[in-house]
């Protein structure tokens, strides 16, 4: 059962190399500005779940917290940009 | 991986969340390339966010549970800040994309 779930953990870490293939393509090719900002999102979701199942993999903690930035910073990022996009500044006086 | 072997009931449940988290993170990403609009574009966005990083992260607080043998939830850091910070940067990216691709009115009315 330990191989089982071995491949899981194989599927799942594919399973997010491609989403993050996928988004980059679409940050590429975007038509517009929030198209690229949606991708960026979607980008970093995937690459945060990734970091998260290579902490299960392993056993150890440190992913975790890497994972935990991943999300506060990438949140940072899409909603500083999405707000530059909005209203043409981000901290407005 | 020689840590202690997880039991196989875990191991079952764990994989299977896995499986499932990964499809959800995969099928957003992909429904994000195969959308035409942008409106129909931040659905499957959500997905990912949502049902996949929900499994996965359910999933390792079952292992982490199981392998150190004492209950492990900080995970739940992380499914909080998602659930709070999501509809965040969705609602300001709507309220851009709606700034951005408005038309003029026709008329030159209010």
């Amino acid at each position: 059962m330990n191989a089982l779930f071995q491949i899981a953990i194989l599927f799942a870490s594919g399973c997010c190399i491609c989403g993050m293939l996928v988004a980059l393509v679409r940050v590429f090719i975007g038509p517009s500005a929030q198209d690229r900002v949606l991708a960026f999102d979607v980008c970093y979701m995937n690459g945060m779940l990734l970091l998260l199942i290579l902490g299960m993999k392993t056993a150890t903690t440190f992913y975790f917290d890497m994972a935990l930035l991943i999300a506060l910073f990438g949140f940072i990022g899409t909603t500083s940009l999405a707000k530059f996009l909005w209203r043409g500044e981000v901290i407005e006086p | 991986m020689t840590h202690s072997p997880l039991p196989d009931a875990v191991a079952l449940v764990a994989a299977v969340l896995l499986v499932i988290g990964g499809l959800a993170a995969l099928l957003g990403a992909c429904g994000m390339l195969r959308f035409r609009d942008f409106y129909e574009r931040m659905h499957p966005a959500t997905l990912g966010a949502t049902l996949g990083a929900g499994c996965i992260l359910l999933s390792s607080m079952l292992v982490s549970t199981a392998v150190l043998g004492r209950p492990v939830i900080h995970e739940l850091v992380i499914v909080v800040f998602l659930v709070v910070t999501a509809p965040v940067s969705a609602i300001t990216l709507m309220r851009a994309a709606r700034s951005r691709t408005r038309t003029p009115p026709a008329d030159g009315g209010s």
